[in-house]
């Protein structure tokens, strides 16, 4: 291993924010894409149980 | 005779392609596989992370900086077979007016434009420490750039119309023609003179070091592929249901 303490390694050798910069973009589009996936998901999940709800609630009489 | 005992013919395999192409066979489907590809995505990428920064050693020419190639390779090898992939689901759809294949199409456009996106930041990042640059209108870059907008420019056509049927043909033509970009971007680098270096790694260093490199790009691409897969299962199911929803099916899978 190259890093004698974590500060060495966060430094990356001087180049820190074009390392971090490309790695942490990475991190937060693809942890950001999967939680806008499942947000779609459950929106027409959603809408969908609300739709079946109210067609269960016309059907019953009075 | 019993019907597993048959031969699997090309029909019986087509059938069976067919099958699982319905949307009310693939949606459950997806949903069992999903938590495979995360489980298979977290691993490659602990370990390619693993690989990046404590087993690759610090290169002696672009020192520390040279490990964004961790991240740079796998993403612009996703942002281009991601299209591919693309453009063959939306021109099968076209051949066969096959239902999921659109929707197909349709869920790995995001990730695509995600990969391509991430493929020109961190290159841009690179960049500036290696070349002195964030950009140049190299062949290699402006193609990769062009791919990004083949992405956004499907997205957007598709956005633009109401009939799901119908923007799935215009989205499969503008997809079928973009292809051609793919090759230019691939082979940019022998035909033209570039800024952007070679295929391969060819950093002048010793083969030890350049077979860690080769392992952690591997991995990590590994972990790309496996999560643009789980990522676009994610997004096809919830296109399923967007365009099913009048179906009993739909109904049914929704509790």
């Amino acid at each position: 291993m190259q890093w004698n303490d974590i500060g060495e390694f966060l430094a990356m050798g001087g180049r820190a924010f074009y390392v971090w910069g490309s790695f942490g973009a990475c991190l937060l589009l693809m942890v950001a894409e999967p939680i806008l996936a499942q947000r779609r998901a459950r929106a027409v999940r959603d809408t969908l149980r609300r739709e079946r709800l109210a067609d269960e609630l016309d059907r019953k009489p009075g | 005779m019993n019907d597993s005992i048959r031969p699997l013919t090309s029909t019986r395999l087509t059938r069976w392609l067919f099958h699982c192409a319905s949307p009310p066979v693939f949606y459950p489907l997806a949903g069992r596989l999903i938590p495979w590809f995360w489980a298979l995505a977290a691993l490659f990428g602990i370990a390619g992370l693993y690989v990046s920064f404590f087993v690759a050693p610090t290169d002696a020419v672009q020192g520390e900086a040279y490990r964004i190639i961790f991240v740079h390779v796998p993403a612009s090898w996703m942002s281009m077979f991601i299209y591919l992939v693309m453009a063959f689901w939306a021109g099968v759809g076209l051949v066969f007016n096959t239902r999921l294949s659109g929707m197909m199409a349709q869920a790995l456009a995001p990730t695509g434009a995600l990969m391509a996106v991430l493929s020109l930041w961190t290159g841009s990042l690179w960049g500036k420490p290696m070349w002195g640059t964030w950009w140049v209108w190299d062949a290699r870059l402006t193609s990769e750039l062009i791919l990004a907008f083949l992405y956004i420019g499907f997205i957007a056509l598709q956005a633009s119309i109401d009939d799901p049927r119908r923007a799935d043909k215009a989205g499969a033509i503008l997809a079928l023609v973009g292809v051609v970009n793919i090759p230019i971007i691939y082979f940019s680098v022998k035909w033209w003179n570039t800024l952007h270096q070679g295929a391969s790694v060819s950093l002048t260093k010793s083969p030890s070091m350049a077979q860690t490199m080769l392992w952690g790009m591997l991995l990590m691409a590994l972990c790309f592929w496996m999560y643009s897969i789980a990522v676009a299962l994610m997004r096809v199911r919830a296109i399923i249901l967007e365009r099913e929803a009048a179906t009993e099916w739909v109904k049914h899978a929704v509790e």
